[in-house]
């Protein structure tokens, strides 16, 4: 990873043959860790295809046969470097090689002798929100892509924005194409300070900012210490390899049951991934929402019966009774239980084109389990200012904050603490599709009362008194901060009186 | 190793093996949780089984995912007629050693007309010994779901594939047009006559399926291993010289060579490479050297430009 950059040149000769490929540096690949998810995420014409295409070339993911189907793809244009058009490489399908563009979230993998990576590449159309959050909804790292020549954009706010919704909390700000400003230092700097005083309005600490060329290879993969010998922080891949992966462990123990395993009389084992926290024989679960308690008496896999699992982990979890269990419950630690109930709070993006009805209901999945669910937006995310604006529906691409009222009781964690027990997808039972991703902000409280986590007042009023109130200019401005439910007279006095005691 | 165990057996013999690192262990994980989702989710979900080390990685994680329960689904190999003896051999063997349940088919219309990588091009023999000969299985089996042992790094437009792969009733997948997938929830509602590929391999590279082959000991076909077999050169590949239905051109000749496979299929369309890697150890750093991709052994891939997105929007896998 020290070599300079123009060492990792690549030669031809005059048919266009590859003939040399940059210098393999290949030590057995330990992989003492986690893959690391990462996204990237930049405008049209930031570089950021040439970005992954350089980190693909430098670290060798890339083969000759794919090299020479490039170049037969790419004829005439090659970049002044006399290298193959990254581009098509990552642009996979027919429509978007025609298209010049990308339109859907790609996958990639590439690793160092350190770790191994999987991108998800995500077109940074304006349009394409719900394929970004897509991309970012497993990835513990987020990459922005910024012109050096141009700087912060609204499209870099917006994808600020939405990686941090969706729960990345270390971002990389790549300013690339910093060969184009003379390796302009106090450029530099200036974009990497806005940056900072943006991330910091999102709430993120774990920022790195890292000038670069993607088209020279300079600070990707190799240091561009030659042509920037004022930078001395840490090359692109180097930012990579030290960055954590997330972890669910310091919450209590989820177990969403997929299936149960019953091969004979003898064995009844609850088939699952652990979704938070760490369990052992002997430990006191829950199964929910049933309420009942039991004992973990073995934990099997195919290897060895084990001693304990971690979040992360298939298992199978046997228990010391026979108690009720089905898929879409959840075995939980006894001392640290999930929220659950009729009603939630929640920030979802619409992917679809016909955005997410008011009152309509949708399949909700979490985990394993499916239930009914209606929807009633509250407000939406404006990408430019930040701000949230009320709406009562929500168009594709949208982000915005809805309540979920459910027939049967839920299961969830806030997002904040499980990004697997508080994350769901609705489904539209007309079409089957996928029109929505959610994160679980809040439970909701019944009716009454000021409601402490999400600090939101729900008021129950008589359906005059209602009207009057939400006509006022007043409420107007706090709409988010409060919701007005219709009830009748005769109902109203019985809240007060259940408040009074 | 025991051929079988019983059923509710907890003790395993493989349980002195070393634990995996964390990398193979997420994604061991992964493809375990996927297995379990669609086993649970779809009424009857089917297994291609291709007797590659991809299949053969793919049936370890499928006994581990239901272990100590039987495989739920039987296994599907859709047979050419035109692929490597070995390859059948060691199908039958595998069948027997962990009782499972096989499912063979065999286009009737190829099997008819006499359809041939020689005769009819490998164009248009993959499309109806391969692609129309699936389509027919699973419509037989009335499958909605299908695993399959793909991996997005295989080639471009499977980078873009989800894990759960949308069909319509006439098996086509709209790239364009895929249902968004966001964290590991996976949305598993289909109408009658539609149906699911679910790729739990789709994260794995082919240096991962190697050091997991290695690591967990599972049995793979002989022909990944370098050894002295007849050859003969065509169309730019070394293919191998043991059937006796291929018949030699005029310009060509046997040889003997030092060769092996990279990756498996009908035995006229697959290119073997010169190596002398005998062992897992040799394979993985003949493989973290390589500079060429395991599909460039494959001629079918090479047709034409974006051919495999073609044939997978077809039903391909």
């Amino acid at each position: 990873m020290t070599a300079p950059a123009t060492a990792n040149a690549v030669q031809e000769d005059a048919a266009g043959q590859v003939l040399a490929f940059p210098a393999s540096e290949t030590a057995r690949a330990t992989r003492d860790s986690r893959p690391l998810r990462l996204i990237t995420c930049g405008s049209v014409d930031d570089g950021k295809s040439t970005l992954i295409g350089r980190l693909l070339w430098d670290t060798k993911a890339v083969k000759e046969d794919q090299a020479a189907t490039l170049r037969r793809d790419s004829s005439g244009k090659q970049n002044d470097l006399g290298l193959p058009d990254f581009a098509l490489l990552l642009d996979g399908l027919q429509a978007e090689r025609e298209q010049g563009i990308t339109i859907d979230v790609a996958y990639r993998y590439f690793s160092t002798d350190r770790r191994s990576f999987i991108v998800a590449d995500t077109p940074g159309h304006e349009q394409y929100t719900r394929n970004m959050a897509t991309g970012a909804s497993t990835a513990d790292l987020a990459i922005l892509l910024v012109d050096a020549r141009v700087g912060l954009l609204e499209q870099t706010r917006r994808h600020a924005t939405i990686a941090t919704l969706m729960g990345i909390k270390q971002f990389v700000l790549a300013v690339n194409k910093i060969d184009l400003t003379d390796y302009d230092r106090a450029r530099f700097d200036q974009i990497s300070h806005e940056f900072r005083e943006l991330a910091l309005s999102l709430g993120v600490r774990q920022v790195t900012a890292i000038p670069l060329s993607a088209l020279k290879g300079e600070n990707v993969v190799y240091d561009g210490r030659a042509s920037m010998p004022w930078y001395d922080g840490p090359t692109l891949v180097e930012v990579l390899e030290l960055a954590t992966t997330r972890s669910s462990q310091t919450v209590g123990f989820r177990l969403p049951v997929q299936r149960v395993s019953r091969p004979g009389e003898s064995f009844r084992g609850y088939q699952g991934t652990v979704a938070g926290g760490s369990v052992k024989p002997g430990d006191s679960v829950v199964i929910l929402p049933s309420g009942m308690v039991a004992n973990v008496t073995k934990i099997v896999t195919f290897d060895l019966v084990r001693n304990a699992a971690v979040a992360g982990d298939a298992i199978t979890l046997v228990l010391d009774r026979q108690v009720d269990v089905s898929r879409g419950d959840m075995i939980v630690a006894i001392d640290s239980q999930p929220l659950t109930g009729l009603a939630f709070d929640a920030q979802i993006v619409a992917l679809q084109p016909d955005g997410i009805q008011p009152g309509k209901r949708y399949w909700l999945k979490s985990g394993s389990r499916r239930q009914r669910v209606q929807v009633q937006p509250a407000s939406q995310l404006d990408l430019k200012t930040g701000k949230w604006e009320p709406a009562e529906q929500l168009a594709m691409n949208a982000i915005g904050k809805v309540h979920l009222a459910f027939d049967e009781q839920a299961i969830f964690d806030p997002y904040e603490q499980n990004r697997t027990t508080g994350a769901f997808i609705l489904i539209d039972p007309d079409t089957n599709n996928t029109v929505a991703g959610g994160m679980i902000t809040a439970k909701r409280s019944a009716l009454g009362g000021i409601h402490t986590e999400d600090a939101r007042v729900i008021l129950s009023l008589p359906a005059d008194l209602a009207d009057q109130l939400m006509a006022t200019e007043l409420f107007a401005a706090r709409r988010e901060d409060a919701e007005v439910r219709r009830v009748s007279a005769g109902r109203a006095s019985e809240i007060i009186d259940t408040i009074d005691g | 190793m025991p051929l079988t165990h019983p059923e509710t057996e907890l003790h395993n013999p493989q349980s002195t093996k070393p634990p995996l690192d964390p990398h193979l262990k997420a994604l061991e994980n992964e493809a375990i949780h996927i297995f379990r989702e669609v086993a649970a989710e779809f009424d009857r979900p089917v297994m291609l089984y291709s007797i590659g080390k991809d299949s053969s990685v793919l049936l370890h994680l499928a006994r581990k995912a239901f272990y100590p329960g039987r495989v739920p689904f039987p296994l599907l190999h859709v047979n050419t007629g035109w692929k490597f003896a070995e390859m059948i051999a060691f199908r039958n063997e595998i069948v027997k050693r962990y009782d499972l349940d096989l499912i063979e088919h065999v286009n009737p219309r190829g099997a008819a007309e006499n359809v041939t990588p020689f005769s009819h091009g490998s164009a248009l023999y993959t499309d109806i010994m391969k692609t129309e000969a699936l389509r027919q299985a699973l419509d037989a089996g009335q499958y909605d779901a299908a695993f399959g042992g793909a991996r997005r790094d295989e080639e471009a437009s499977r980078a873009k594939e989800r894990i759960y792969s949308f069909r319509t009733p006439d098996h086509r997948w709209d790239p364009r047009n895929q249902r968004p997938e966001l964290w590991n929830v996976y949305n598993g509602m289909v109408r009658k006559g539609e149906s699911v590929r679910a790729f739990p391999l789709s994260n794995w590279t082919e240096v991962d399926i190697w050091r997991y082959i290695q690591a967990e000991d599972i049995p793979i076909v002989p022909l990944y291993f370098a050894k002295k077999r007849p050859v003969v050169e065509r169309d730019g590949m070394m293919i191998l010289a043991e059937d006796p239905r291929l018949e030699l051109l005029p310009d060509e000749t046997k040889r003997e060579e030092v060769i092996r496979f990279r990756t498996l299929g009908c035995f006229p369309l697959t290119g073997a490479i010169r190596s002398e890697a005998t062992s897992l150890d040799d394979i993985i750093s003949e493989l973290e050297t390589a500079t060429v991709s395991e599909r460039q052994g494959r001629a079918i891939d090479r047709d034409q430009s974006g051919s495999m997105e073609k044939k997978k929007r077809e039903g391909y896998f």
